[in-house]
């Protein structure tokens, strides 16, 4: 089905399934530990050996010798595979920037060298520490704000320029009646899910099935081919349940690789999983930005020139984070100018992290929007109403498919009582606690991507569902299961939903916020046809109507059941878009509100509320869509208060690797929450009139936090996490 | 994780023997902080002796009027002691600020003593440590250490001893029991049990080889109020950036403690008298001869805010 002209009215409207808060149908599979994950797929292969994957000691340079002779006899090792077993690194895809494991050279620290096969995790660990490896030390550059002045722009992407411009930005900057003219930094992140990288690989001659963790089977199968040189067809990928991913698992990653090389050693299947200090320094991370904004207005707040410029660094070959993307989009203002450096480090790879370019983005351009307004005089919510735009600035008669931020800022003021809010910073005092309040507007744009499902009405009329998008905790199975039972007029328990096999139909998958609204729409598609393919077999017309399990037709009123008596009907379609992603632009929206709570002795944050306020589309499940915004608020906390990932700029390396060391929120830092939807349906983005809203609830929190830690203490901490030694001089003195 | 072997103990001097009988043996308590530096080969004992039979589990009156708490006492059970409650309750305070629920459930007096730094560089075997081992280099002095010591450091090794209950332990004046494998016994004063790093960090306790922790003993109770106030980046489930621990008589007098600065939990009685005369004074004296690195110069502003903030929780 090609979706090219806005939807009309259709079956999805009814919601009588689709758009009603709905516990997750996996729910109980998950709460009893009978949802395998990767590592726990005992009895998928028999006879599996346990894998431990060893990684560099240093950050940069070259293997020079390993010695494996020592694990090799250990008790229990079946296999050994050395980084020196393979002259050059082993191919990569289009996906990866650091190669995924071979040959001597080392490009970032904890780069995986070597595996060792045993019968026994205990073993296989045991061994691994018995692999000698000599390294010749190359010097490395691990300090973006060393290499940042010097690194190249950004290539514009498709043919564009490099410095995106409209009108002029200098001159109407140098103008300006009011400016504001910051510089921020963002550190490295960590995705932290708590599932790792793990993966159960099996040969059966020269067919391949990998039972892994991956929020994109289809890339992941490519992926995987390219790597190992072997056709596609002869890989099966399957990830069911999947732990947390956050794009840390969008691409194939070490895990993968070596325990297909391992099973291929070992001769039998193997499973391993990465320790936690490998997920932080083998893997992926979000880059650091050192990020510059410049802003001229007029003196009753018009916002006249917007700049954004970031700086971040990565791998040679590698990319940026996108930091200033959403700064062409989310406030009107006629001269305008972003750009994007990138500086080549010798640190592991950075790529896509949850809302990759608009979180840190808006943690430091909503930053600047509060110090501007401040500056201006006037109430935040309203310099933001008064800067809105309803079409894309660059391109004035392109407009929005739908924009709500104004409602959002407005519901959210009033719910969260913004108007007790002092504008003067450093007034409020409970005891030993300053108090102050935040807001920051969120956005993220909605992406189009085809998507393909089956869906197959088995005899007795119960549905399966197939697909291959998968399921990284959003509440996939359930929002499928939605939009079958809609379309056939179903209850939701008569559905069976399957995830995340190669062998089903290729989805959009899970990343960029796009798996609702693109995996529903796909799997709408295939229901069109099978309904018609049903109304044929029961001799009906394309007019009948699907309800309470039965195909209605003026009188006439089948079971749905029927249509299956001979057998089970099959259908299978794919959703693909045409241009009205082109013809408008289509995004998302959100007003974060903050209060937060500073010890004026010792410097900590506490929050104490927080709420979001989304337009996102229609909502296709309330209750799964809070969940999401809820974690992704939380998120936000950890990014505002604590999560940097330490490089030592000596040895080049993330140092804070675990858990302890690098703190993502607890529930003690977790305070009241509460998230309301505009409900919005949105005619351009699909047949669901959905959008995404997983990354949502993460832009703009961090600085809705920065700006309530400001108007509580008058301290402005642009270098994010907002920890208490960078604020506690500056704090009142008490006795 | 390297192989062992293991046995349980059924005496603490039989237990005291078998590690001091075999090179390379360790007692095994609740296995919260050995187990995991075992599993990343941090430690790599040959051989375990578990004293979890011991018995010494009970927490008694003294003769004095103190208490005597088992070294196998689990954190919990003593946290919420009515009689610690009542009488130590910067003891239950400082416990309850560490660790989880799950972790207080397991570890134990003895165990929390002895539990080791928490410096990243200690933590990852490539890179250098001369506690991990000794002769390699310090991977922090220069690296990232705003964790770690600020005073009673040394060139080899600026990491601290980051526990909480000892921290309170120090302030009690609590004495640390113990037999050897000959069947010894003696009483140590907490203040000389931990060592400063010099140039063997190391050697991290003056226990000797073999040297069973049967007790910690309480003098009698001092009154006061008993606070302590642990700063840290989130609400729960992290080690200290500083920590206070405080007992404080209504003329303002009292003591001092403080956790995650140094070696070990950091009291100067000297600076003592100074606490009437507020934060300030006290800490002037107590950190005078402070060594930050500048990652973790704000630790000395922080210990002296933090304690103004008790001070005034005190008086409150
Ligand atoms: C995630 C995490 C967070 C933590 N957070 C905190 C925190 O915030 N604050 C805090 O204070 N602590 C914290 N801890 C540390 C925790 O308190 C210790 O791990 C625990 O107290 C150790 O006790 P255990 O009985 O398990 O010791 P074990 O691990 O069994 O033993 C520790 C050491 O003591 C020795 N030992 C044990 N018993 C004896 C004995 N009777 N005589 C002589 N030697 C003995 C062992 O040989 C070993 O060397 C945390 C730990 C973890 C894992
Ligand atoms: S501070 Fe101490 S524990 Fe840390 S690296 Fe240096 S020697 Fe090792």
């Amino acid at each position: 089905m090609k979706f090219e002209t806005p939807a009309g009215k259709n079956p999805i409207d009814q919601l009588k399934v689709v758009g009603r808060a709905t516990s997750r149908i996996d729910g109980r599979l998950k709460t009893t530990g009978n949802a395998p994950y990767a590592y726990e797929q005992h009895d998928v292969a028999a006879h599996q050996a346990y894998g431990f994957v060893v990684g560099a000691a240093i950050a940069k340079g070259r293997i020079t010798a390993m010695d494996t002779t020592l694990a090799r006899a250990a008790p229990g090792v079946v296999a050994v595979i050395g980084t020196l077993d393979h002259a050059q690194p082993l191919p990569k895809s289009r996906f990866n920037t650091a190669h995924l494991f071979g040959g001597p050279q080392v490009e970032h620290y904890h780069q995986a060298i070597a595996l060792v096969v045993a019968d026994s995790f205990e073993q296989a660990r045991a061994a691994a520490a018995l692999i000698r490896t000599d390294y010749a030390r190359e010097p490395g550059q691990f300090d973006l704000a060393k290499a940042a002045p010097d690194a190249p722009l950004v290539p514009g992407s498709k043919g564009k320029p490099d410095v995106a411009r409209v009108g002029d930005f200098d001159t109407a900057f140098t103008q300006a009646p009011v400016q504001l003219d910051r510089s921020y930094t963002t550190p490295d992140e960590s995705h932290a899910m708590m599932e790792p990288h793990a993966t159960i690989a099996a040969w059966d001659g020269d067919r391949l099935t990998v039972w892994t963790s991956n929020q994109m089977i289809a890339w992941g199968k490519a992926s995987l081919a390219t790597t190992l040189g072997m056709p596609p067809e002869k890989i099966r990928l399957n990830a069911p349940f999947i732990g947390g991913g956050f794009g840390g698992k969008l691409f194939i990653r070490a895990d993968v690789v070596l325990a297909a090389l391992g099973a291929k050693a070992a001769g039998r299947p193997v499973k391993l999983a990465l320790t936690r200090p490998m997920m932080m320094n083998n893997t992926t991370h979000r880059p650091a930005t050192i990020q510059r904004v410049r802003l001229g207005a007029t003196r009753d707040g018009k916002l006249t020139a917007i700049a954004h410029s970031s700086a971040s660094g990565d791998l040679p070959g590698g990319d940026p984070e996108a930091a200033v993307s959403q700064t062409q989009l989310l406030y009107a203002a006629p001269h305008r100018e972003t750009f994007m450096k990138l500086a080549v480090l010798d640190l592991p790879e950075g790529n896509a992290m949850r809302a990759p370019g608009e979180a840190p983005g808006l943690m430091v351009l909503e930053m600047a929007m509060d110090e501007m307004a401040e500056k201006l005089g006037m109430d935040p919510v309203e310099f933001r109403i008064l800067n809105d735009t309803q079409v894309d600035p660059a391109k004035p008669d392109r407009s929005f498919s739908q924009r709500h931020l104004i409602e959002c800022l407005r519901t959210g003021a009033e719910k969260f009582g913004w108007s007790k809010r002092n504008p003067k910073p450093a007034q409020v005092r409970e005891g030993r606690w300053l108090i102050g309040m935040g807001v920051a507007a969120g956005f993220r744009n909605n992406l189009l991507m085809k998507s393909a499902a089956r869906i197959r009405l088995e005899r007795g009329g119960r549905l399966t569902v197939e697909t291959d998008m998968t399921d990284i905790g959003t509440g996939s199975y359930t929002i499928l299961a939605q939009t079958a039972a809609e379309m056939m007029g179903v209850p939701l328990d008569a559905v069976t939903v399957k995830l995340g096999d190669s062998d089903f139909p290729a989805s959009a998958g899970s990343g960029g916020q796009w798996g609702g609204n693109n995996s529903t729409a796909g799997l709408y598609a295939a229901c069109v046809k099978l309904r018609a393919m049903v109304a044929q077999t029961l001799g009906l017309s394309e007019n009948a109507h699907f309800a309470d399990g039965k195909v209605i037709e003026g009188e006439k009123a089948l079971p749905l059941a029927q249509a299956a008596r001979e057998g089970p009907l099959t259908a299978e379609d794919l959703i693909e878009y045409g241009t009205l992603d082109k013809q408008y632009q289509q995004s998302t929206f959100a007003s974060h509100f903050v209060e937060a709570a500073v010890d004026a002795y010792t410097g900590e944050t506490r929050i104490r509320r927080m709420l979001a306020v989304c337009d996102a589309g229609r909502i296709l499940n309330p209750k799964a869509a809070r969940s999401q915004v809820i974690g992704a608020m939380t998120m936000g906390v950890g990014a505002a208060l604590s999560e940097e990932l330490a490089v030592d700029k000596r040895f080049g390396y993330f140092v804070n690797h675990d858990l302890a060391g690098y703190e993502v929120a607890v529930h003690a830092d977790i305070p009241h929450q509460e998230v309301m939807f505009l409900d919005y349906p949105d005619d351009k983005s699909s047949p669901m009139k959905a959008k995404g809203v997983g990354e949502l609830g993460l832009c703009g929190v961090g600085a809705a936090i920065a700006n309530a830690i400001y108007n509580a203490t008058g301290v402005r901490v642009r270098d994010y996490p907002i920890t208490l030694d960078k604020h506690l001089e500056h704090l009142p003195v008490l006795a | 994780m390297k192989a062992f072997t293991y046995e349980r103990a059924q005496s603490p001097a039989q237990a005291a023997a078998a590690v001091a009988r075999k090179p390379g043996a360790k007692f095994l308590a609740g296995g919260t902080n050995l187990l995991d530096l075992m599993k990343l080969q941090i430690e790599t004992p040959t051989h375990l002796v578990d004293v979890q039979d011991l018995k010494l589990d009970r927490i008694e009156e003294t003769a004095e009027g103190g208490l005597r708490i088992g070294a196998l006492v689990r954190n919990t059970a003593l946290a919420s002691d009515m009689r610690v409650r009542r009488d130590y309750g910067v003891l239950t305070k400082a416990i309850v600020a560490g660790a989880s629920g799950q972790l207080r459930n397991k570890a134990t007096t003895a165990g929390n003593l002895l539990q080791r730094t928490r410096c990243p560089y200690f933590y990852d075997t490539n890179q250098p440590c001369n506690k991990r081992q000794p002769g390699s280099g310090c991977g922090a002095i220069g690296g990232v250490s705003r964790q770690l010591g600020v005073i009673g450091v040394s060139d080899a090794c600026i990491a601290t001893y980051p526990g909480d209950m000892a921290v309170a332990l120090r302030l009690l004046d609590a004495h640390v029991e113990t037999v050897d494998p000959q069947g010894a016994v003696r009483s140590i004063p907490i203040g000389e049990f931990h060592r400063l790093w010099g140039d063997t960090p190391h050697l991290e306790t003056s226990l000797k080889r073999g040297e069973l922790i049967t007790a910690v003993t309480l003098p009698r109770p001092i009154g006061g109020r008993h606070l302590y106030h642990k700063v840290r980046d989130r609400a729960s489930y992290a080690f200290a950036l500083v920590s206070v621990a405080a007992v404080i008589h209504p003329d303002g007098s009292g003591r001092v403690a403080f956790g995650g600065v140094a070696p070990r939990p950091w009291r100067v009685e000297a600076a003592e008298e100074a606490m009437p005369r507020g934060a300030q004074a006290v800490t002037a004296q107590v950190f005078a001869e402070a060594r930050p690195t500048a990652d973790n110069r704000f630790k000395l502003q922080l210990a002296t805010r933090t304690l103004a903030g008790v001070m005034a929780e005190a008086r409150a």
